[in-house]
């Protein structure tokens, strides 16, 4: 009975969609306030059907019910309850149930708390945002029903894939999704703008906290990923330009270069019809990553069960809607008049150059991606992964830092470049003091990309920090001090990355219990292996007592197995101090009772995240800060009226 | 149920242990001297791992990894150059086992994409910042 509950819930919302496009168009087009007035309460009903549909599908993977196909092929009544929930998106359908949802509950968020946009693009965006939510609808019904019944049910499931059975499934996979499918909502008000003909500064600043929104999401959830993926593989790396980074790496470019041009679009009233071209692109990547991920033409731990009907399918909702925001957007940019115009030394050129530099990125690694399969089309199986990334994407991203640093010192429409030297003077002298440092503590050690990295990642936090020189702390706005805090992380994430292909210590070693074993500084002794039972797998575990110079700690990696599917993973052992991280696997037996053992001294790594996470902060508190802006304007109004 | 999870993994991992047959000495061994290991830490990051999903032969655990890494220690340390290795491991797995791009004609394109890109960006800002200080 839920099953169907859901399955009814998600047919309604499809249908409510489908009545929310055409009220919303036919309204629009024919200015019918009484048909308009039933899109929104249409737009929240949708929300609250989906969310009601997704619930009731982790209400039957809580429940293992076994009856449910896809809780048979993925869940199993022994897994803790937290892999049972968690379960629910780790798989193909529940996924698209989770995108589905997301772009539902965007919908309707739109719907209620949309105020500052006028009422005509208000309505057409709520009918954008049907059309692209038909589509998904169609997608799930159609060809992933999450619902479907399996007649006899088995007696137990076939599990989940023990890579994911960590704590990251329950918060990686869903703040992604909010940011990647909360881009549909700049989408649809670049089809809702084009539509109205109402691209300006007023537009821009009612699509700027949703943009804001998205990105600070797709932030924490690319972070997320990154550090899942680096304790549970086992190999220390944190980043492995696979397909599917990539493909969440491209929304949040597109969606770094958007956040930017919207605040030239609504300062300056310039930049117009670049601004909606990036909306429509950056939701546009979102689509592509799904098409690349689900479709099975990539492998890879997130591609699930592969289907060509189901590519297709997603390659034909890409054309649709890819093709016809295109079209929509050649129709009627012409009609958008140029924006003002600017100068050569000032904020807006800077944030062009910030724009064309994330966007060069996105194109490589958009190409870099998607090369492999053209090439393979002609019968040449080729890769291209970290060697070529790192060295085409890596020295522009370091040019974007210095941008970075530099624009905020710059003024909106005119300034002087003496005197913006001037204020780099400090920045700059910090450089040079950096590179020296760093050349005479490890010159011919380290390559050019972490020597650049070390030193540019010195000099921009400083500069970051620059636009709060000589200023009225407490009078400062928050979306400054957002910026700062975001800007900063920027460099702190760099810094990471630069210090640990540097400085890593690798140590491989086959240990016996009783060994004692140093590294970097370290010392590790091999106390002995234990057996252990989890509740779905049993383990062997290393106990090390590990000291630097003074108390000793204890840890623990363990090499796990799970017997549904029959899986083994390794539990890295991760011991954080303020300077590093000790990163400890343990491998297999070898002869002579011995245990192959990984270790790694990472100096700083822990930094890479911890960027990642001021990153979204940034971005949480310049969208309050804007936010509240509006709210105390409101208010004043109200009071003085 | 534990104990039946137990009895299998006791079970497994002589079974583990069987597969890493035949043996690979500098699978999980490093080279004594940190340059010589340096180098063939370099060249196994860029080698794909065969039997894995878009992982280098540096952060794999299948065997057919460890093997590869065997081979590049051994090679590095009888003192060949790393680009003659990769040439070596093309010749017998084909250009999909070098995550770095070769220079085969039908990557040139790849290789021009940074540049077309960028000078496409420079040209379309240059033009519009003139025009627009001028006006």
């Amino acid at each position: 009975m839920i099953a169907e509950t859901g399955l009814a819930a998600l047919w309604l919302a499809a249908s409510l969609a489908l009545l929310q496009l055409v009220l919303a168009f036919v309204g629009v087009k024919g200015n019918k306030p009484d048909l308009l007035a039933a899109v929104r309460p249409a737009a929240v009903a949708q929300g609250v059907l989906t969310a009601i549909a997704f619930a009731l599908l982790i209400a039957l993977f809580m429940r293992s019910d076994m009856s449910v196909l896809l809780v048979a092929t993925n869940s199993h009544s022994a897994k803790p309850w937290l892999y049972k929930f968690a379960g629910t998106w780790g798989n193909h359908e529940g996924s698209m149930l989770l995108w589905v949802t997301v772009m539902g509950v965007a919908g309707a968020a739109v719907a209620l708390f949309e105020r500052a946009l006028r009422r005509d693009t208000h309505m057409a965006t709520l009918g954008g945002q049907a059309a692209i939510s038909l589509g998904f609808y169609a997608f799930l019904l159609f060809s992933s029903n999450p619902f479907a019944r399996i007649d006899p049910a088995p007696a137990d499931g076939q599990g989940l894939n023990p890579l994911l059975q960590d704590p990251g499934l329950a918060f990686h996979p869903p703040t992604l999704y909010l940011g990647y499918v909360g881009l549909s909502v700049a989408f649809s008000f670049a089809i809702g703008a084009l539509l109205t003909r109402q691209v300006d500064a007023s537009f821009a600043r009612a699509m700027r906290p949703w943009v804001l929104g998205a990105w600070v999401l797709l932030t924490l959830g690319i972070t997320a990923g990154s550090y899942w993926a680096y304790y549970e593989l086992g190999w220390g790396g944190w980043w492995f330009w696979d397909p599917v980074e990539n493909a969440s790496l491209m929304p949040w470019l597109a969606a770094t270069a958007l956040l930017h041009s919207v605040t030239v679009l609504a300062t300056r009233d310039a930049l117009r019809a670049w601004t909606v071209m990036l909306a429509v692109v950056a939701f546009s990547m979102s689509m592509v990553g799904t098409f690349l991920v689900r479709s099975g033409i990539l492998t890879s731990v997130h591609a699930f069960a592969v289907d060509p009907t189901r590519g297709s399918f997603i390659l034909g909702l890409l054309a649709l809607y890819i093709g016809g925001a295109l079209a929509l957007f050649g129709w009627r940019i012409g009609a958008v008049r140029e924006g003002a115009p600017f100068e050569l030394v000032s904020r807006e050129t800077m944030l062009v150059i910030n724009n064309l530099l994330l966007t060069v990125i996105l194109g490589l690694v958009l190409i870099g991606t998607l090369y492999p399969l053209m090439t393979e089309a002609f019968g040449h199986k080729v890769s291209v992964g970290a060697p070529y990334f790192d060295r085409i994407a890596g020295p522009i991203a370091l040019a974007l830092m210095i941008a970075m640093a530099a624009g905020p010192l710059v003024r909106w429409r005119r300034d002087q470049a003496r005197v913006v030297s001037k204020r780099l003077l400090i920045p700059f002298g910090i450089a040079l003091l950096l590179s020296s440092l760093v050349s005479a503590l490890a010159w011919g050690r380290i390559g050019i990309l972490p020597f650049l990295g070390l030193v540019i990642a010195g000099s921009v936090a400083v500069a970051s920090l620059a636009p709060l020189w000589k200023r009225n702390l407490r009078r400062t706005p928050l979306f400054t001090y957002g910026m700062v805090i975001a800007h900063l992380g920027c460099a702190v994430s760099l810094g990471g990355m630069a210090s640990d292909s540097a400085f890593t210590v690798e140590k491989l070693v086959a240990a016996r219990p009783g060994d004692t074993i140093e590294t970097a500084g370290w010392q590790l002794r091999f106390l002995q292996i234990q057996p252990l039972a989890g509740d779905n797998w049993t383990a062997l575990q290393a106990d090390m007592e590990v000291r630097r110079n003074g108390a000793s700690v204890t840890i623990h990696p363990q090499s796990r197995f799970f017997a549904s599917p029959p899986t083994s993973t390794s539990e890295a052992a991760l011991l954080t101090r303020w300077d590093g991280q000790l990163y400890v696997v343990l491998g297999e037996e070898v002869e002579g009772g011995r245990w192959q053992l990984r270790i790694w001294w990472k100096p700083f790594v822990t930094l890479i995240w911890l960027g990642g996470i001021m990153i979204a902060l940034g971005g949480a508190l310049a969208l309050l800060g804007r936010e509240r802006r509006g709210w105390l304007m409101k208010w004043r109004a109200r009071a003085a009226a | 149920m534990k104990l039946i999870l137990l009895l299998f993994a006791l079970i497994a991992t002589p079974l583990a242990a069987q597969t890493a047959l035949p043996p690979a000495p500098y699978a999980d061994q490093q080279l004594a001297d940190p340059a010589l290991e340096r180098k063939a830490k370099a060249l196994m990051e860029t080698i794909r791992c065969l039997t894995c999903q878009s992982q280098s032969i540096a952060d794999s655990n299948a065997s057919m990894a460890g093997d590869m890494r065997s081979q590049i220690r051994e090679r590095i340390m009888a003192g060949e150059q790393p680009e003659a290795i990769r040439a070596w491991l093309i010749a017998r797995y084909g250009d999909w086992v070098s995550y770095e791009p070769t220079a085969a004609p039908i990557l040139w394109p790849l290789w021009a994409a940074p540049l077309v890109l960028l000078g496409l960006g420079v040209l379309l800002l240059r033009s519009r910042i003139k025009r627009k200080a001028r006006s």
